[in-house]
């Protein structure tokens, strides 16, 4: 039942850009709209491309967010969401707890 | 010879009904939820969209291009690895391997982890392996991670804890009695789900999602709504869901205020703007399906109540879209024609913001 939600209205993490406009929803009370807009505007794409697998796929490993295959030397985990941290000038909190305990 | 288009009834059944019954479904489940909650019916542009998707020929249906929306999953890691109370497959697996599987292979937009019995008042005592559970999926995690329970209120009351059960002292006419009862359980709810996320959100946690919020009735939504406030004036930056049991608030208790407002009997429009000045990041209203109705009737209902509580709310709002709610057919394995359209219909015409 819930993959059938995800192909009939999802944005399928981080396939695409599902991940990130979630971020923008829950960090900032982000209406879908206004999300959509803000993350399409820090990755300077159309809001229409967010779903788009072809384009976020390149575009997820060229800034080095996580894509969806294990790809050698390419940042995932804690890595990739420092990443996101400074695409969306947002703060995780798994990343803080990372800093804290490496500080 | 007459059209017929295969729809389902609220408990899965295959149902034929042609383009008029359609039609008749709709406006009577429409007018169900106007009249329950005082709230606007559907359009005449509205319930012939809701028609439309309903009698789509094809198996599966899907919203437009460019109008997908995060789906947000409670439960979380107990649908692979739970037992069928929980409807869970079994299949044996760490709960890393199920959070990774949900990112990776899923295509989930955010995840949960939670505890098998999926309360907060069990996590106690095993709190410190949900932290290490969270603290090895946050290191290999991208998207949201949240600790997902239920604030479960009953957990509170005898024989499974230390407050007289309020049932058994209303059947005994005491009813001050049940509600000081109420209250002690809601006291101890709200101090357990903040002592729990304050041990998970060190560990890394992204937020919490309280599933089911009001299962127990009013005093339960009280409770966790000052649990909600009391983790946003602690931590800012939290993502906190707060979702909901049914569809309308029960008045166990009758008598308890949130912000001044009475909690029981409250419809999700009127649930969302509390939730929103606790603190919730995110609403998840919910609508009930009647077995006995077609998916015609539930789905039309469960969107005229969704889009109002859309409309209400400051927040985002991400429906309850599980198995009997939402427009759902209520059984574990609701067949992909019902859910693909109940989930296209909330986000084409109710204008949720995820699911």
């Amino acid at each position: 039942m819930p993959i059938s939600h995800i192909m009939a209205s999802g944005m399928t993490g981080i396939r695409a850009a599902g991940d990130l406009v979630a971020r923008m929803e829950f960090s900032k009370n982000m209406r879908i709209g206004e999300a959509k807009e803000y993350v399409a505007k820090k990755l300077n794409v159309d809001t229409m491309d967010l779903s788009d697998e072809h384009i976020m796929r390149e575009l997820r490993e060229e800034l080095d967010i996580g894509v969806i295959t294990s790809v050698p030397g390419a940042a995932k985990g804690i890595a990739a969401k420092m990443n996101i941290e400074k695409l969306l000038d947002i703060k995780i909190n798994s990343c803080e707890t990372f800093r804290a305990q490496i500080a | 010879m007459v059209t017929e288009y295969a729809l389902r009834m609220g408990d899965g059944k295959r149902v034929f009904l042609t383009r008029e019954k359609i039609l008749s479904e709709i406006e009577a489940g429409s007018g169900n939820a106007a009249d329950l909650g005082e709230i606007p019916d559907l359009s005449a542009d509205e319930i012939d969209r809701l028609a439309e998707i309903l009698m789509m020929p094809g198996k599966a249906v899907s919203v437009e291009q460019g109008m997908e929306v995060p789906v947000t999953h409670d439960i979380g890691t107990i649908r692979l690895d739970g037992d069928q109370g929980n409807s869970g497959v079994g299949i044996p697996s760490s709960r890393l391997v199920s959070c990774m599987t949900h990112e990776r292979a899923f295509g989930a937009d955010t995840m949960e982890l939670g505890h098998i019995d999926y309360s907060f008042k069990p996590v106690k005592p095993v709190v410190a392996n949900e932290c290490q559970a969270m603290e090895v999926c946050q290191q290999n995690m991208i998207i949201p991670l949240f600790y997902g329970a239920m604030p479960n209120m009953g957990l509170y009351y005898t024989p499974d804890g230390p407050f007289e059960n309020p049932g058994d002292l209303m059947k005994a006419f005491k009813i001050d009695k049940a509600k000081d009862s109420m209250e002690h359980a809601a006291e101890h709810l709200t101090r357990d789900t903040v002592w729990v996320m304050q041990k998970l959100f060190a560990s890394g946690a992204d937020g919490v999602n309280f599933d089911t919020t009001a299962a127990a009735g009013d005093a339960d939504m009280y409770g966790t709504l000052n649990a909600v406030k009391t983790l946003r004036a602690l931590y800012p930056e939290m993502y906190i869901e707060m979702g909901m049991a049914g569809e309308m608030v029960l008045g166990m208790h009758g008598e308890l205020e949130y912000d001044g407002v009475r909690l029981a009997g409250l419809w999700p429009h009127e649930q969302a703007p509390l939730a929103a000045t606790a603190g919730a990041n995110v609403f998840g209203p919910v609508v009930n399906t009647n077995t006995s109705k077609t998916s015609a009737w539930n789905l039309a209902r469960a969107v005229t109540f969704i889009k109002a509580a859309v409309e209400a709310s400051s927040i985002p709002c991400h429906v309850n879209m599980g198995m009997g709610v939402g427009g759902i057919p209520m059984l574990e394995t609701p067949p992909v024609d019902a859910v693909t359209r109940a989930s296209k219909a909330m986000v084409e015409i109710a204008g949720v913001d995820g699911i």
